[in-house]
């Protein structure tokens, strides 16, 4: 197996990404620059950069594996992570960029006029972000290592220093160009050698006439967990905590407040809806070909860097896998860009800012730097102290606190007058230690027997509703903030109106 | 007596019936938090919500309802379409579109909406 192609392409994504993110520092200028790109990010290029951001290995490389390995039941992961941009759509989009807050704890404060919450909220934006990087990183070791023989900590330490010369360099405003183009990229990378090897295959009678196992042999064709009713249960709990958790991410937030107004975001959103859908047509394909040329189910992680070799042997396989590689690299750049600069703008606010007070514009940037540092560095120290940590689960877990926190916390925010201070920190502390705790019972002890077993290991189904439930009657027990009926005005008017939004 | 003077001629005009009235704008109930701004405020928080809640039952009653009809009807998993498992046709390529679709339709309504309340506000001009 040679590795000049994997190698070539890791160089070039490299290369290209330092580039981008080098032409975009030239307008990066003023803090407002780097946290949101000072708000001038039109739909188009805004919603490239939201894929470019929100494809990550999961989507890459995972899904494709998962399909291959377990069938139809795993379409459901992509399903729930298009989805969930259309119940962001409907309940948060332009409410949110309305808010004008910079991060997820800004609105929360905003709205329910609490430094607890805040500070609550921070701690959580933290905790997914770094959740969401780890298996991030553990993607790009075991790329690196499939690809061009690297040790596994090669991968980390390389995805790790480029995101932080990209971000800490040009903040958001050369992340967006960055990530635009690697939504491009990834699309292309997993489109053009699925078309090849599709032609090819439609060529080659002796495999489709010995087809490999049928695509209904077994359950593979079944879109549901086994088990019957507790499969059922899975895969509604599973629904559930991507359709909700999506909003809840905080790399995918942030980028709401890059939008002009309210009505931008809708249409970027919209546009993000179609990105999304193009992609994950793609995944099916790179599994019913693995089924259909009888790749092996145990290195089903590595399916869409394999199958090209495996069906088209010699230069061509050799090129095509240069285009899997070059697409997978920048999926672990682009979501780590992302989430890195979440958790900073987070950590700069609230830590490194407080500590380096009275700076001015120069001192602003210069927590924005330290907090990118802490973004960056402790996943990555982690990730080199976990290598086996185990990488669907952790986007899993990111998913379903996600969808138990914040959900919540948006949607009755931005709807319901009557959200209070206590009632948002009683139900993001229900919600998070809930599904928290249910994870880590499913880490802990690894099997699926019973009933139990099956509702804590996928526990969005009662975390969301007990999370949801707690913020109501919390709220109702305590008094709303007085300033709370003219934030619903600031929320869903049209900025064509000339109304007092203060 | 003055008869010999001619009474001056008054030019007496009317309101220009052609021209509308320029509306006074509302908004200023919504900034004083009167009762009418609460109205107009609420009015179209409850349009908004009913739109969202409209677009995401359809979610749930077409995509969410997928699973219980696949764990309902059993032999649906061997049903083929152009030769195409008929779970790998729905929900790995037909569900895209029709989730892209459902966003359209909630965003133009969306606005539509919005552009209603603004007229209510006597902000846009027809």
């Amino acid at each position: 197996m040679t590795t000049v192609p994997g190698f070539v392409a890791v160089v070039v994504v490299t290369v290209t990404t330092l580039a981008i993110g080098t032409y975009g520092l030239r307008f990066s200028r003023t803090t407002s620059d780097f946290f949101v790109a000072s708000r001038t990010v039109r739909p188009g290029l805004n919603a490239s950069a939201i894929g470019g951001e929100y494809l990550s290995a999961a989507s890459f490389l995972g899904v494709a594996g998962l399909l291959l390995t377990f069938g139809a039941e795993m379409l459901w992961y992509p399903i729930g992570w298009t989805a969930g941009y259309l119940v962001l759509l409907v309940l948060v989009a332009a409410p949110l960029r309305r808010s004008g807050a910079y991060t997820l704890p800004d609105f929360a404060e905003a709205r329910l006029a609490s430094r607890h919450v805040r500070n609550l909220c921070s701690v959580l934006v933290v905790a997914i972000g770094w959740l969401y990087l780890l298996p991030q990183f553990e993607g790009a070791g075991l790329t690196l290592a499939a690809a061009i023989d690297a040790p596994r900590w090669v991968g980390p330490v390389v995805v790790g220093a480029v995101v932080l010369v990209n971000v800490g360099s040009g903040g958001m405003r050369s992340i967006t160009f960055v990530q635009a183009f690697q939504y491009w990229l990834k699309l292309t990378a997993l489109l053009v050698p699925a078309a090849v090897l599709l032609v090819v295959w439609a060529g080659d009678e002796a495999v489709r006439s010995a087809g490999g196992p049928s695509a209904t042999a077994g359950d593979w064709s079944v879109p549901l967990g086994g088990g019957g009713a507790q499969g059922l249960y899975t895969t509604y709990s599973l629904v559930l905590a991507t359709f909700l958790g999506t909003m809840g991410l905080p790399h995918v937030v942030v980028r709401f407040y890059t939008n002009p107004d309210g009505r931008a975001a809708r249409r970027t959103t919209l546009a993000v809806l179609a990105l999304l859908g193009v992609f994950y047509v793609l995944p099916p394909v790179y599994a019913a070909l693995g089924r259909a040329y009888g790749a092996d189910p145990a290195t089903s992680d590595s399916l869409v860097l394999d199958l090209p070799r495996l069906v088209v042997p010699g230069t061509l396989g050799d090129v095509l896998t240069g285009m899997v590689t070059a697409g997978a690299f920048a999926a672990f750049l682009s979501t780590s860009s992302g989430l890195a600069i979440a958790v900073s703008g987070v950590l700069t606010q609230d830590v490194t800012s407080r500590r380096l007070p009275g700076l001015g514009d120069l001192g602003d940037l210069a927590a924005f730097r330290v907090a990118t540092l802490a973004a960056v560095v402790v996943p990555l120290l982690a990730t080199l102290a976990l290598p086996d940590f185990g990488v669907a689960r952790a986007v899993g877990l990111a998913f379903a606190v996600a969808a138990s926190t914040f959900c919540p916390l948006l949607v009755l925010g931005i709807w319901w007058r009557g959200l209070t201070a206590a009632g948002a920190v009683a139900g993001l502390l229900v919600g998070g230690t809930g599904s928290v705790a249910a994870v880590a019972w499913t880490l802990a002890h690894d099997r699926a027997q019973g009933w139990f077993d099956v509702v804590v290991g996928q526990p969005a189904a009662w975390s969301v509703p007990l999370a949801f439930a707690t913020m109501v009657v919390v709220s109702r027990r305590t008094t709303a903030p007085a300033h709370a009926r003219r934030f619903m005005v600031r929320l869903h008017t049209p900025e064509t109106v000339e109304l007092d939004r203060s | 007596m003055h008869e010999s003077e001619p009474a001056r001629r008054v030019r007496v005009t009317g309101p220009d019936r052609h021209a509308r009235p320029r509306p006074q704008p509302r908004t200023g109930d919504i900034d004083d938090e009167t009762p009418l701004g609460g109205v107009y405020l609420g009015s179209l928080l409850r349009e908004q919500l009913l739109l969202a809640a409209r677009i995401l039952g359809l979610l749930a009653l077409t995509v969410g309802s997928l699973p219980l009809v696949f764990y309902v009807v059993p032999g649906l998993d061997d049903v083929r379409v152009l030769g195409v498992p008929v779970a790998w046709l729905l929900l790995g390529g037909l569900v895209y579109p029709w989730l892209a679709w459902l966003g359209w339709r909630y965003v133009l309504r969306a606005e539509r909406n919005e552009h209603d309340f603004a007229e209510l506000m006597g902000e846009v001009e027809r």
